[in-house]
């Protein structure tokens, strides 16, 4: 079998005496959509803040398509191709979208010693971004984050993991608080997304949604990933929701048996 | 959106209100006394507008940036203090004493930016010590005593800052320059640059900007300087064209200073900021002190009226977010 895409590998994390990560392994594959799921307190965030950059690991390894890696920040993620699509902390409301788009890597017009954005350059790229990631409507990339829907937002977000070719796009919670027809939407950008040639995870408390997008489901309980490779295709809702609740390792493998894919 | 006309976009800038309320204010100062708009009363104006205007002006990024400073009217006072100590000794040269008094400014700054950002409290309380610490620092190095400042007759440094000369009949400092120069760049740097998208993106998130890769601390310590640096050279402006080093100058000045800022449209919060407001900002609140005077109303009653343009523009500000928010 190919390296995949991310491999994590034995991971812990503890913030004191609470062990957030107990070993943890967790791997996405090249040009695939995980679902990532769990009760609150499983440990999904602290899995994906560790991926992310934003929290080091107590111990464990990250491979990125064989060659282990280390990131200790953000950057460090999004320079190896990670990119993290928070709910609330994506973008800045105040900026417009094509400001968005660029924060932190703004093309400038020469000479470079100006520190003068190509602002033209910017909202051509903007324009035709939302036009790729599927926004239908006619939204000027000069207007103002504030003033879009939550679903637009996600789909800027989105956007701009594709534009700077993120290998790898997480995205927690994007379809909290959207209306049936924005849901829809967002997931029909990730869709895209994938099959422009990312892998993505995506975390939701809807489990109605990840099944709707996702191309396998991994499970975590109490800071360990339980379960890693469940096919949607093949497994129900209800089975999905009792591996999350918590139950024997063999009530588990039971109920999953059926579904299971082979290698 | 595109598609408004441009009465319309006018009309939803953030500098609209103050620009209109200017001219009212104009308008009617100049209706109750002529003397209003004469060449003299225009020249006193704008000698002392453009140093706290140059104060405001750094005051708008840092604020767009989510952070205030509480110091700078302190710092007003100290600089000049520090300058014509080290002069009056014998210790430097006019030009060298100036480089230090701006220096130390600098230093300030970032000590305030290092508080704010490293140890993570609130600009407010550390900003707010420290205007105690350097006002606390000029008194005691002063006795509290103003120091002396005729020696600057023909130093170049003098001319260059405050040199004045006529305009016709108006009579125009060097200073009034530096603020242009200094509104154009920071304009420039808050609208055009790389950095001022960082800048009010470290207000509007910070934890955004942060994920993006930006460096959101280097940002604001960067501005706690560059606003402790343009209050010092506002102070040592000051001095110079009023022949005073006054260990108490400035007092108070921190709050008109903020109070200039918001007034332009500056979001208090961060995020949002603009320069043209600011000076739209500046204009209101010194035409006011002046205009009060000409037109016979006690000075005592000054507060009043900057109090209800205040409340009067955030309630402008917040109608017009709303409309904003709303999409209309």
């Amino acid at each position: 079998m190919a390296e995949p895409l991310i491999r994590m590998q034995n991971i812990r994390k503890s913030y004191g005496r609470v062990q957030a990560l107990e070993d943890a392994n967790f791997h996405v594959n090249e040009r695939e959509i995980v679902g990532l799921l769990g009760d609150n307190g499983a440990g999904k965030s602290t899995l994906i803040k560790v991926l992310s950059g934003a929290v080091p690991l107590t111990s464990g390894d990250i491979f990125i398509r064989g060659q282990k890696v280390s990131l200790r920040s953000t950057s460090d993620a999004i320079a190896q191709g990670i990119e993290t699509i928070y709910q609330d902390s994506a973008l800045v409301t105040q900026l417009s979208i094509a400001r968005n788009l660029f924060l932190g890597r703004e093309p400038l017009k020469p000479p470079r010693f100006l520190n003068r954005m190509d602002q033209d350059a910017m909202n051509t790229v903007a324009r035709d971004l939302l036009k790729q990631v599927g926004i239908s409507k006619n939204i000027p990339p000069t207007t103002p984050i504030g003033s879009l829907s939550g679903g637009e937002r996600q789909a800027v977000a989105i956007a701009r993991a594709m534009h700077f070719d993120s290998d790898l796009i997480i995205l927690d919670e994007p379809t909290n608080n959207l209306g049936v027809a924005e849901t829809q939407g967002v997931l029909s950008f990730v869709r895209n997304a994938r099959d422009s040639g990312h892998s993505c995870i995506f975390i939701a408390h809807n489990i109605h949604h990840v099944f709707q997008v996702v191309d396998r489901i991994v499970v975590m309980r109490r800071g360990k990933v339980v379960a890693d490779d469940i096919d949607p295709k093949k497994t129900s809702v209800l089975e999905v929701e009792r591996i999350i609740t918590g139950m024997s390792d063999k009530e588990i493998r039971d109920a999953i048996a059926d579904g299971k894919p082979s290698h | 959106m595109e598609n408004r006309s441009l009465i319309q976009h006018f009309v939803a800038r953030p500098e609209f209100g103050p620009f209109v309320l200017l001219v009212v204010e104009i308008a009617v100062f100049w209706g109750i006394n002529h003397d209003f708009l004469s060449p003299q009363n225009i020249s006193n104006t704008l000698a002392f507008t453009v140093e706290l205007g140059l104060i405001a002006l750094a005051m708008t990024l840092l604020m767009t940036s989510g952070e205030f400073d509480l110091s700078v009217g302190s710092l007003f006072g100290f600089s000049p203090v520090l300058m014509w100590t080290l002069f009056n000794s014998g210790l430097t040269s006019l030009e060298v004493g100036f480089v230090a008094a701006l220096l130390v400014a600098g230093f300030i700054g970032l000590v305030n930016g290092w508080f704010v950002t490293q140890l993570k409290i609130p600009s407010f309380l550390v900003t707010l010590g420290m205007l105690l610490v350097v006002r606390g620092t000029a008194l005691f190095v002063t006795d509290g005593f103003p120091q002396r400042t005729w020696s600057a007759e023909g130093s170049w440094l003098a001319e260059a800052l405050v040199g004045d000369f006529f305009i016709g009949p108006f009579r125009i400092y060097m200073s009034l320059f530096w603020f242009i120069a200094a509104a154009i760049a920071l304009g420039y740097v808050l609208t055009q640059s790389r950095t001022g998208n960082w800048i009010q993106a470290a207000g509007g998130n910070p934890n955004a900007a942060r994920a993006r890769g930006v460096n959101v601390s280097g940002v604001k310590i960067g501005l706690f300087v560059l606003s402790s640096v343009m209050a010092s050279l506002a102070g040592v402006i000051s001095s110079l064209r009023t022949s005073a080093a006054n260990p108490n100058s400035g007092t108070g000045y921190e709050l008109e200073v903020i109070a200039m800022v918001v007034i332009g449209g500056t979001a208090l919060t961060g995020g949002r900021g603009t320069i043209i407001g600011t000076v739209l900002g500046i204009l209101i609140l010194r035409v006011m002190r002046n205009g009060i005077v000409l037109i016979g109303v006690p000075g005592l009653a000054y507060n009043i009226f900057i109090g209800a343009i205040i409340l009067g523009m955030m309630a402008l500000h917040s109608w017009l977010e709303r409309r904003h928010q709303a999409g209309t």
